[in-house]
């Protein structure tokens, strides 16, 4: 069930917050041992707040789209009285003091929170089974990552266990585990939601966002995460006459063939339904890679020092080994990086000039078996990583909006997620673009976005 | 420094604190290293520029 489906049948009185509240935490009762998708389940204090919202709905207060709506929380944002652990043991005693400014939103818009959700480590990482409290798993096949690192919070909208989630992106981990998991997923502009009370990565690639079902979920969380819980969603712009860019060198040259083929088959009925679509060049790409790991690395790093001086042994062995290289890392290649994340940033601005969003797949294989290092891709065997980060770490670089949506599914039944990027500080219009867009990169049509309108 | 000098260091240092997993870390660092300073957005003190090296494999396993 969507938000959207659940606010009408709320509304009708056909559904109580309570009952999906109840509903939802039986999920977690049935499936959480499997998927791990919880760190900490909030049972009785999600069902008092269903049951307020039940009442305040009774006497006439609405507080609007999200009202009684199970979310989940990515377990590095502070929900005061219980332990923000951030995957780690590095966290164990600690109790989060007051509420993020992000969970004060989502109280504010009436969201019922049903409990924290697992991670990589740190949030660094990508498959989210370096994680203190045992891997999160995937939904489509327990076998495979749910990505990362907000693994947990893609795993528990697909397992039913929440209408949404609350995730944070750094290098692509929202967008990852929404693409590993066939949910929408997106990285607001940076600087939009506040991440005070939120366990850093890198204060400047670091951003919090919704991962959802639909494109118009991820739109009302977007916007009870910014203080504005009475918005309704924006009219989708007509799909007809749409400029959409696909950066085809670099992006596309090292894809799952299928993850091709359900790329180029969006993209055509993209163009069937009238949208024009360009090839364009990212100049600088190939830089992608090295100038988001000198930043991400040393970022990471010095928050790290001290505990890594501290406690070393309270991590997994391979976040340890990945923060203690971001020290090693010389002053001169962190600047050179800074240029380089400079140039990156003008040349997806210049790409956007003429286009009203950029079209790339989200992740270029679907998600690997847990335990996997590398991955065939092609011809070649490829680092899973590397692979998982490949197409999404750019838009942390240069801070553009970003967002996630599914794109239909393997032989396997294994899903795969297009992408689209819009203007820096334009999350508003790339969801327009978003909503236009839904059905037909799904390849499922609906009565919301048709032809050319 | 350069690269190789850095990354011999930097094995070295790993060696002494007890980290040899840090070994395939950093050899990919150096590899990243050695693409960033070929970008071709690198400026230097003779005002020349170097021309741009293409892709390395991210330091992430």
């Amino acid at each position: 069930m969507t938000i959207e489906e659940f606010g009408r049948m709320l509304r009708a009185r056909e559904i109580t917050a309570e009952q999906i509240t109840d509903e939802c935490l039986l999920r977690i009762e049935a499936d959480n041992a499997r998927l791990n998708a919880f760190i900490l389940v909030m049972a009785d204090e999600a069902r008092r707040q269903a049951r307020e919202a039940d009442r305040e709905l009774a006497r006439g207060r609405d507080r609007g789209p999200l009202h009684g709506v199970p979310v989940s929380i990515k377990d590095l944002i502070d929900i005061r009285g219980v332990p923000t652990t951030a995957a780690s043991r590095v966290r164990e005693g600690h109790v989060a003091d007051r509420d993020a400014p992000a969970i004060t939103h989502l109280r504010q818009a009436g969201a019922v929170i049903i409990g924290k959700t697992n991670l990589h480590e740190f949030a660094f990482g990508t498959t989210s089974e370096d994680s203190a409290f045992g891997p999160a798993r995937n939904p489509h096949d327990p076998s495979r990552s749910p990505g990362g690192s907000s693994g947990g919070s893609a795993a528990s909208i697909v397992a039913a266990m929440a209408l949404a989630s609350v995730g944070s992106d750094t290098g692509g981990s929202i967008r990852i585990p929404a693409a590993a998991c066939g949910t929408v997923g997106l990285k607001p502009s940076f600087g939009e939601v506040s991440l005070d009370g939120v366990v850093p990565m890198s204060r400047t690639l670091d951003h919090l966002g919704p991962l959802a079902q639909t494109v118009t979920d991820a739109c009302l969380v977007y916007h009870a995460l910014l203080g504005d819980p009475a918005a309704i969603p924006p009219a989708p712009v007509p799909v007809n006459g749409l400029r959409l860019a696909v950066p085809r060198p670099y992006f596309c040259d090292v894809l799952d063939d299928e993850v091709r083929a359900q790329f180029e088959a969006a993209l055509a009925r993209l163009r069937d339904a009238g949208v024009r679509v360009d090839d364009i060049e990212i100049h600088h790409a190939a830089d992608i890679v090295p100038v988001y790991f000198h930043i991400s690395f040393v970022d990471t790093a010095t928050y790290h020092a001290p505990t890594l001086e501290a406690m070393p042994e309270r991590y997994t062995e391979p976040v340890r080994l990945r923060l203690e290289a971001g020290r090693y890392v010389l002053a001169e290649d962190y600047v050179r990086a800074l240029a380089g994340r400079d140039v990156l940033k003008r040349e997806v601005d210049a790409a956007l000039a003429q286009h009203d969003a950029l079209v790339l797949p989200t992740m270029p294989i679907p998600a690997p078996t847990i335990g996997a290092t590398t991955v065939p891709v092609g011809n070649s065997e490829q680092p899973v990583r590397s692979m998982m980060l490949r197409l999404t770490q750019l838009f942390n670089l240069t801070g553009h909006p970003a967002l996630a949506m599914p794109a239909g599914t393997t032989r396997s039944g294994l899903p795969v997620s297009v992408q689209l990027v819009g203007c820096r500080a334009q999350t508003d219009a790339l969801l327009k673009v978003a909503l236009a867009c839904e059905s037909y990169i799904a390849g499922t049509p609906s009565p919301r976005s048709g032809v050319g309108g | 420094m350069t690269i190789d000098q850095w990354l011999q260091a930097a094995l070295a240092d790993a060696d002494r604190r007890g980290l040899p997993g840090l070994k395939p870390v950093l050899e990919a660092l150096a590899r990243a290293t050695q693409s960033l300073r070929a970008a071709d957005f690198n400026d230097d003190a003779r005002g020349t520029q170097r021309s741009q090296q293409s892709t390395v494999d991210s330091p992430q396993s």
